[in-house]
């Protein structure tokens, strides 16, 4: 059928086109080409100046003078008074980051399976609830929510982080799971029903089990979410031992001297984990933002 | 007469039951505790982390004075201009090259799935180390830039972000172009890729190729997708703190913050949580209609990416 329809346009086209092909090519690529310069600038300049020394950072080179892992080693020994207790933040990064996700699938797949499959009545209503929530920006929640977990004696404390987290990744994992959730026939559930099958059981045994793909891909939506936020953690961990690794960053850039070649270390060593499960889950994440709603 | 008030009694109780059924959505006593159990850690989450704040939020900024005051102030006149011009420029800038781009990744060949894999990156990447990255390139003295003009052309360059506010300003959207184009560019890629086939086929057919096929078969097609995009991406910006916050911080003299980043500044920096929490809510004569148009959109067309 194409083959007809290509053999029938062919005579049509203009005499020139092959030229115009080539041309077409060659701006694509220089677009290509434009993109590639565009995107990397900012990854470049960070990689540059993590290789540099102190004193080639203060200079108008371009590329690094004397390239050398030496502010890598410094972060990683922990050997500045700002980096003092990094392992320590980074491990709190990894623990808020895996009740995060830990929570949001739990609550998040536990609300779906209410309302999706056993449909509960009046189960719109949480739906709206939670695409109220996805609508409202977090950080215009920020300043109520400070004084509160203030009030509840939760400042300096991981978990007042972990709440927030799951609070705003949760209605992105109702939406995912209730739009995966019907591509799952109802006749497991009934059959399983029938075999005399709780409620409790046919979650764990049925619902979950087939829900893996949404699992995964709201997993690393709410890894993703809780690795990278900052307003929050910056306002409610101050304590260098609470605090977490965007937030130690951030106070580097407001020291007097900055030292900046330990700092982009630093910024390299925090943001490869996300990068490589970014480019691992890539295609799951892709299916769940074009499955229901969009949030980056 | 027995046997009827018999089958009346048989009729009334079966009634009854159903009745209590759809109260309960069909479902049935323990079934429908299990049910609820299943909603209460949401709602938990809901109540205490999402309506809680709201209502602190509402009673702590409800004081009319406070807005006299926000508007009286010079810094807050700037900081909505700001606001209006990151939101309008930024989002439909970076909406508009998002569709056309997301043409170009269409196009078949193995270096355009190379490049955008490159491409995503920005998205991949936290957005801090890569804000903070592009700080220091906007330095005066040090900065990656201002190197490669003198290197290449011998240009002094400006002063971006501590000389003037709209450069500050204009640093500050280019850096959120930057950030946020490729994860709307995979979305409206996303929904270029579900057009069938044969609609472009059938338009080459009937003679519409290039600009004509994009006008007349892509555009039409994906104008829905596009506009709650663009919604969506709005209110998404409006609460964004972290661009501005990191590239220009609100500087040269103030001049630059956008509503998240004065709220936050208000509240912390010279401690007036009242006045922050005000110079938040004065969004929302922008925020309701959005959320509301919104939650229409997404509700009704369910955004069939």
């Amino acid at each position: 059928m194409t083959a007809v329809t290509a053999g029938e346009i062919a005579p049509r086209r203009h005499p020139n086109y092959k030229l115009r092909r080539r041309l077409g090519e060659a701006l694509a690529l220089a677009l290509g080409l434009v993109l590639v310069v565009w995107t990397l600038a900012p990854i470049y300049n960070m990689v540059m100046v993590a290789l540099e020394s102190h004193n080639d950072v203060f200079s108008t080179n371009v590329w690094p003078a004397d390239p050398s892992p030496y502010s890598f080693w410094i972060v990683f020994t922990e050997g500045y008074w700002y980096l003092e207790y990094f392992w320590h933040q980074y491990a709190n990064s990894i623990y808020i980051g895996f009740w995060t996700v830990f929570l949001t699938l739990g609550i998040g797949s536990m609300v779906s399976y209410s309302i999706g499959r056993m449909r509960i009545r009046h189960g719109w209503l949480l739906t709206n609830a939670a695409l109220l929530t996805y609508l409202v920006p977090a950080s215009f929640l920020a300043i109520p929510f400070y004084r509160m977990m203030q009030a509840y004696g939760l400042g300096n404390n991981v978990w007042s982080i972990i709440a927030v987290e799951v609070t705003f990744a949760t209605p992105y994992a109702i939406f995912i799971f209730q739009q995966y959730g019907r591509s799952i026939p109802f006749e497991l559930d009934e059959a399983a029903r029938i075999d005399g099958a709780s409620p409790i059981q046919v979650y764990f045994r049925i619902y979950l089990p087939l829900m893996a793909p949404a699992l995964v891909a709201v997993g690393t939506y709410a890894l993703l979410l809780a690795w990278n936020e900052y307003l929050y953690q910056f306002l409610l961990l101050s304590n260098k031992r609470s605090m977490t690794v965007p937030v130690a960053l951030a106070q580097f850039l407001n020291s007097d001297e900055s030292p900046w070649n330990y700092m982009m270390a630093t910024a390299i060593v925090y943001a490869v984990p996300p990068v490589v499960i970014y480019y691992l889950f890539r295609g799951r994440m892709t299916a769940g933002l074009t499955m229901g709603g969009v949030k980056g | 007469m027995a046997s009827v008030s018999v089958i009346e009694a048989g009729r009334v109780a079966p009634r009854r039951a159903s009745v209590l059924r759809k109260l309960r959505g069909g479902l049935q006593g323990s079934e429908y505790a299990w049910a609820i159990a299943f909603c209460i850690p949401y709602i938990g989450v809901f109540i205490a982390f999402v309506v809680f704040p709201v209502f602190y939020g509402l009673w702590l900024g409800h004081q009319p004075s406070l807005y006299v005051e926000l508007f009286n102030d010079p810094i807050y006149q700037q900081t909505v201009v700001n606001t209006i011009l990151y939101l309008v420029i930024g989002v439909n800038v970076k909406m508009f090259l998002a569709l056309l781009l997301s043409g170009f990744f269409m196009r078949r060949g193995w270096w355009v799935k190379g490049l955008l894999m490159i491409y995503v990156l920005p998205w991949a990447v936290p957005a801090l180390p890569t804000f903070i990255s592009i700080h220091w390139m906007l330095n005066t003295q040090w900065g990656l830039i201002n190197n490669v003009l003198w290197d290449a052309f011998g240009i002094d360059g400006p002063g971006w972000l501590d000389t003037s506010r709209w450069l500050a300003l204009g640093s500050v959207i280019v850096t959120y172009i930057w950030k946020n184009m490729p994860f709307w560019t995979v979305i409206l890629l996303a929904g270029r890729m579900a057009i069938p086939q044969e609609l472009y086929e059938a338009a080459e057919v009937d003679g519409a190729t290039g600009i004509r096929r994009f006008v007349h078969v892509s555009l039409p097609l994906l104008a829905n997708l596009y506009l709650v995009c663009t919604l969506l991406s709005t209110i998404f910006t409006l609460g964004d703190f972290n661009t501005a916050y990191f590239i220009s911080g609100g500087g040269p003299a103030l001049s630059t913050h956008v509503l998240a980043t004065l709220g936050i500044r208000d509240a912390f920096e010279i401690a007036r949580p009242q006045l922050g929490v005000a110079a938040v809510l004065s969004a929302l004569p922008l925020m309701i209609p959005l959320v509301m148009l919104l939650m229409h959109k997404l509700r009704t067309s369910e955004v069939q990416l």
